[in-house]
């Protein structure tokens, strides 16, 4: 997403510039960084929760690498593309922003870039099951009510996984948008889904009969 | 006659007559009435009649009465005598007569019509009507044959019942009578079926529906007849097939007294020789009788196990009665496949699917691989003293272990336990070195070397072991005076892992260890040696007051009791560092030495089990009527620690073949991988599908497999 415009360079350089005072706005100024301080105030300046599904997406569109971090070039790359250069305009743009990221298309991709997000440099690989729990609400909670609900339920008294991995993460998207809820007839354990979810289904399938 | 004819002209009525005459004569003869045959000069006669009458010029050319007297001659023949004369007659003289009326009919038509013939050459072709044989052969269809043959197929079907019931028929005359029926089709086979086939089939099918459950026992075995048309054959056996088995099938293989389970019941082997006899000769004739053999198999081993089961409450199970007595029924029900059901295919795939079944079973929570692992242990610890156990019988026994084996799916289980049963035979008792090699020999031709190497490994080191022995006596012969030590050394590896312990050990045995160790270093190069105290023992002479007594006990032991050789009382502590060993070892060795059957320690308080604070004495005050005693150590229970190695090892396994397998397809559908893991894994045990899966996920994560991006239920190998 490009800013198209025809104005003369000095009018660019001005929309820059009033990004970067946005930013400054929120950053701390030793780092250079909107560290988790300026967050909650970006935060409460957008009248979005930390963790709104919008906040999120609005990561995504900034390719936001570090949870509780934003740097100057993620910052630039985020407003620039919701051609936003105040705060306001960035709030009135996430409504439009939800409704791009909602496309089946964008949507996997951010599904997958959340697990990312959520990822630490002590934790490369996996995610607590905790934190998975709040994510799963956050990012599915609203189209998948009740496969959310059950799932967590489940993650939360299953005692084989301590963590989830990416290749888990996304196989309860595919399970989401292929299987009917709560027949599960299209459902077959002997393929490839990952071993969590032949153990979710097997769990549900205990407490129908 | 008038003045004007020629007296050569052959009239209408001259010609009759002389036909007419030739024609009685003809019927006398193939009635076989007394009566010259034909001469040269009558025969040509005949034919010149007809030939002059037919190229007479008009209002003489006789051509078309003669056709139809032609005609007539045989209508007038099959009305007035060839009919009435079979109708007259019932049952076989029916057939007979009709079958004699046939042949002279052939014979009549090619008489006449070689005396007709040369109607045939222009006549009956320029009106384009049928030739003489045909008049001939249709007339008998249509006054003869369309009267008779309902009554003659009553009496065929009739002879036919005969010969079934068993008794003699003539199957000439119906094989002749039978074509009858094909060749009045006039070309075609449609009269053989209508107007015989189709009753017969019908017939046969509720024949056979009354019969079928005598028919086994009376051993009649339903021929295909060769004088049935060969259309018939595979219509009959289609109806045979139905009625014989499809219809009864259930009935006949349950039926109480005859079925098939039954005669396996009662062990009635010349009956079952006999039903695999009848129902080979149909085509999927043996599956129902390979599927009761399966059955009756499978309850017989069912019932074994639950035996064992139930025995099993009131102790440990009986692995020496039931693994014999599964060995004797394997032995049994062999002999009837290769007896009884002719060594078929079928029946060895039966009798293999029945024990799979029922030899992968539990018994009282041990597993088929352990009772059978423990029954070997207890055939060989028992050879030397069970004389009815002479060399061949425990050669034979073990062939019957192997076949055995073969049954069981967790065969790496087994040898898992066999490993940790022969590692305690080789080191406390006695062992046949002869036994030990034959089994292996014989696990590895079946199984392969890699599931006997290590076996193998630990009895040659028992025989490395008595070398070495030798050279160390030899080494210490001049040295300081040791006591009397034996080292046996175990090549890491193939015996089963044991856990080393900081025993202290008194000062008479640390003065054996070095010495050992300087032998060894001398005859080795880079070797390690690790003690492994646990499963030593030692001869002790213990100094009690009213005599002394030899004391054989475990290493552990001995380092618990020399502790008081200088000491009269030890407390748990102190006996603990003196020691070092291991609080759950230390309870072991002092409760064998103080609260069970030889009490040669006092403990103070003197209760049933050991507390940290007890203390003890030595008790010298104990005897015992035997000059030599043996304390045993129980073993720690391994059940547990197997099962875990082993289900450690399978998690190797399973990675193993999975990246070997993706590694030379390069991609794969998941159906497929875990396929193609679970068959090359079939060797050893049956890779449970759950595990496969988690180890994929586990490889996934450590980049040796991904999913494909376009496809989820595919992976890539990732090189």
């Amino acid at each position: 997403m490009t800013i198209v415009s025809a104005a003369p360079l000095t009018e660019l350089e001005k929309a820059v510039n009033h990004l970067i005072d946005v930013f400054h706005k929120y950053s701390n100024t030793s780092s250079n960084l909107i560290d988790p301080a300026g967050i909650e105030k970006l935060c409460s300046d957008l009248d979005v929760s930390r963790t709104d599904i919008r906040f999120l997406m609005l990561a995504w569109t900034m390719k936001a690498e570090k949870q509780g971090y934003i740097t100057h070039e993620e910052w630039t790359r985020g407003l620039k593309a919701l051609r936003a250069d105040t705060i306001d305009e960035l709030k009135k743009a996430l409504p439009q922003l939800e409704k791009e990221v909602r496309t089946p298309s964008n949507f996997a991709d951010f599904y997958a870039y959340a697990f990312r997000y959520s990822l630490t440099e002590e934790k490369p690989e996996s995610t607590d099951i905790e934190t998975i729990c709040q994510l799963l609400d956050t990012v599915m909670g609203s189209t998948f009510r009740p496969q959310v609900d059950y799932f967590v339920e489940y993650l939360k008294i299953q005692k084989d996984y301590k963590v989830i991995n990416m290749d888990q993460w996304m196989g309860f998207y595919r399970f989401c948008n292929e299987i009917s809820f709560p027949d599960m007839s299209e459902y077959s354990p002997g393929l490839a889904w990952p071993l969590v979810l032949n153990n979710f289904v097997e769990w549900i399938r205990e407490k129908q009969a | 006659m008038s003045s004007g004819q020629n007296p050569n002209i052959v009239t209408m009525e001259k010609g009759f007559d002389l036909i007419d005459a030739a024609v009685i004569k003809l019927k006398r003869i193939l009635e076989g009435k007394p009566e010259p045959d034909f001469v040269p000069g009558e025969y040509i006669g005949n034919y010149t009649t007809v030939y002059n009458m037919c190229i007479q010029k008009p209002p003489h050319d006789w051509s078309q009465q003669l056709y139809e007297k032609y005609g007539s001659i045989f209508k007038d023949y099959a009305t007035h005598t060839v009919l009435p004369s079979i109708m007259e007659k019932h049952d076989e003289y029916m057939l007979r007569e009709l079958s004699r009326r046939w042949d002279i009919n052939k014979i009549m038509v090619r008489w006449l019509s070689r005396f007709f013939f040369y109607l045939d050459r222009y006549f009956t072709v320029r009106r384009s009507f049928p030739s003489l044989t045909q008049v001939g052969m249709t007339s008998f269809r249509d006054h003869v044959y369309n009267n008779v043959h309902f009554n003659v197929k009553q009496v065929i079907i009739a002879l036919i019942h005969k010969e079934r019931e068993g008794q003699q028929i003539d199957r000439a005359l119906l094989k002749n009578v039978l074509d009858i029926f094909v060749e009045n089709g006039i070309g075609s086979m449609k009269r053989y079926e209508d107007d015989f086939e189709d009753f017969f089939l019908q017939e046969s099918a509720s024949y056979y529906s009354r019969r079928s459950s005598r028919w086994i026992q009376e051993d009649s075995c339903p021929e295909v007849a060769h004088y049935l048309h060969s259309d018939t054959e595979p219509k009959l056996v289609d109806i045979m097939q139905t009625h014989l088995l499809v219809l009864v099938a259930k009935q006949l293989l349950e039926k109480e007294n005859s079925g098939c389970s039954a005669l396996l019941r009662d062990d009635k082997t010349d009956d079952l020789s006999r039903m695999y006899r009848l129902y080979h000769a149909i085509p999927k004739g043996l599956e129902p009788v390979a599927e009761a053999f399966r059955l009756h198999v499978t309850a017989e081993g069912n019932a074994l196990i639950k035996q064992a089961e139930d025995a099993a409450t009131s102790g440990s199970v009986e692995e020496q009665v039931l693994v014999r007595k599964i060995i004797d029924l394997h032995d049994k029900y062999m002999v009837y496949v290769m007896d009884c059901f002719q060594n078929h295919t079928l029946f060895h795939k039966a009798l293999k699917e029945a024990f799979e079944v029922f030899c992968n079973k539990k018994v009282a929570g041990s597993s088929s691989a352990e009772l059978l692992a423990t029954f070997c242990d207890n055939l060989f610890r028992k050879a030397g003293n069970d004389k009815s156990n002479d060399d061949s019988t425990i050669e034979a026994t073990i062939d019957s272990v192997v076949k055995l084996l073969d049954y069981i799916s967790d065969k790496d289980l087994f040898a898992e336990f066999y490993r940790k049963k022969q590692a305690r035979r080789l080191l406390f008792g006695k062992f046949n070195d002869d036994h030990e090699r034959s089994i292996l020999t014989k696990l590895k031709g079946q199984f392969g070397g890699q599931f006997t190497s290590k076996m193998e490994g630990m009895v040659t080191d028992m025989q490395l072991a008595k070398d070495h022995q030798t050279g160390f006596e030899e080494y210490i012969n001049g040295k300081p005076k040791v006591v009397d030590f034996t080292v046996t050394v175990l090549t890491t590896g193939f015996w089963p892992s044991y856990k080393t312990s900081d025993l202290n050990l008194p000062v008479e045995m640390v003065n054996c260890i070095e010495s050992f160790k300087a032998y060894y270093a001398i005859k080795t190069n880079h070797r390690r040696l690790m003690w492994i105290y646990s499963l030593g023992t030692c001869n002790l002479n213990g100094r009690f007051d009213s005599k002394p007594i030899e004391l054989i006990v475990s290493t552990y032991q001995a380092a618990v009791l020399c502790a008081f050789n200088n000491t009269e009382r030890l407390t748990y502590q102190e006996l603990l560092e003196q020691v070092n060993l291991n609080h759950e070892d230390l309870v072991r060795v002092l409760h064998s030495l103080s609260c069970a059957k030889y009490k040669f320690l006092n403990k103070q308080p003197a209760s049933k089990t050991i507390s940290k604070t007890d203390s003890f004495e030595f008790n010298s005050k104990f005897t015992d009527k035997m000059r030599r005693i043996k304390v045993p150590l129980p073993p720690v229970d391994d059940r547990k620690k197997v099962v875990e190695d082993v289900d450690k090892d399978r998690r190797y396994a399973i990675d193993a073949s999975l990246v070997r397998i993706m590694k030379s397809r390069k991609v794969l559908p998941h159906q497929q991988l875990v396929s193609e893991c679970v068959e090359q894994l079939s060797r050893m045990f049956k890779p449970d599908i759950k595990m496969i899966k988690k180890r994929i996920e586990d490889l996934i994560t450590r980049d040796y497999l991904e999913r494909d991006t376009e496809n989820p239920n595919t992976f890539k190998y990732v090189a």
